[in-house]
């Protein structure tokens, strides 16, 4: 049975996580959410002047989406800015759901694990439902679960890379080892087609955004997205065959015409 | 006294509590939240924080994220 994605007490029929960010204009990206049907959506925290209204018409936009809000601590280097990002975001979107992010190199963006973990443990502490942006290192992942974490969202690829699954042992190896904790492959997926592969695998979500906000038509790849998240879950609850190194064939071999048994051919 | 507003320096008479300097600086609504010193503000604490020369105030709101 095709359960519904259960995520620290709320369930969600989309297994399909968008981003906000990217989009060539608001309207588009309304429409792309919309058609992803993602039911989750993140968003963030920058600073803003007074006379700036960027920040009202967004919240105007995400108070009538009805999705649940996922706020990231993008660009947080240490514990304390993501820290204090996140209260920030806790007080404005009233929500205690974080992405948190401590990003630990500039050149990957790749999650500073030490950092991380410091983080997600006082913030969890603080009452925060922390969906941490970590590697698929099964130490580091195994770390924030004692933390508190109830969900993971390992990557598939560096940030906006559109690289896909980079790492399929390790992250077979997450799925395997941690079979009861939701993971979200988070980051790096380019096509439908790799945000397919990640639910065959068994992952229980995918987070994505580049891949939708910079398509052509980025309404039309959202539908393309949730159709092949859909298609990869359904695959993975159905169950997928063994993979064998010889043919088998698939159309009977009893009864085939033309085959003699030669051996037994009457001889003159 | 000099206080750093989201990383510009600014002049600003004092004394001055929080909550008033946001508002001289034009900061109204629901949409926005404080860091002082890089630690978060709560909104219910804005009137009894005081504001000393040399803080940084970063003051944000709501953008698109990935």
């Amino acid at each position: 049975m095709n359960e519904q994605l259960s995520l620290y007490g709320k369930t969600f029929t989309s297994r399909l996580l968008v981003g906000t960010a990217l989009y060539p204009s608001p309207a588009v990206m309304r429409q792309s959410v919309a058609a992803s049907g993602a039911e989750i959506i993140t968003l963030s925290l920058r600073r803003q002047s007074p006379d700036q209204q960027q920040g009202k018409i967004l919240w105007d936009y995400i108070r009538e989406s009805g999705c649940q809000l996922l706020p990231n601590t993008a660009g947080c280097k240490t514990p304390r800015e993501a820290i204090a990002l996140a209260e920030m975001s806790r007080e404005i979107f009233q929500t205690d759901w974080l992405k948190l992010e401590v990003i630990g190199d500039d050149y990957n963006l790749q999650p500073d694990p030490y950092g991380l973990i410091e983080a997600a443990r006082e913030l969890v502490g603080r009452g925060f439902k922390v969906l941490p942006y970590c590697t698929d290192d099964l130490v580091v992942c195994r770390k924030l679960l004692d933390v508190g974490c109830e969900v993971l969202m390992p990557w598939g690829a560096p940030i906006g890379t559109g690289q896909g699954l980079l790492n399929r042992y390790n992250l077979q190896t997450l799925r395997e080892r941690l079979a009861d904790v939701p993971l979200i492959i988070d980051a790096g997926i380019g096509a439908p087609s790799q945000a397919a592969e990640a639910m065959e695998m068994g992952f229980d979500a995918v987070l994505l955004n580049t891949a939708i906000a910079k398509a052509q038509n980025p309404a039309l790849m959202a539908q393309s997205f949730k159709l092949a998240v859909e298609a990869g879950r359904n695959a993975c609850v159905a169950g997928l065959m063994v993979k064998r190194q010889t043919a088998s064939p698939s159309t009977p071999t009893l009864d085939m015409p033309f085959w003699q048994q030669v051996d037994k051919v009457p001889q003159d | 006294m000099q206080i750093f507003i989201n990383g510009e320096a600014k002049n600003i008479e004092g004394p001055v509590d929080l909550n008033s300097l946001l508002r001289k600086l034009g900061y109204s609504g629901e949409t926005f939240a404080v860091a002082l010193n890089g630690e978060f503000v709560p909104r219910v604490s804005y009137l009894r924080t005081e504001i000393h020369d040399g803080d940084t105030l970063d003051v944000v709101a709501p953008v698109v994220g990935g």
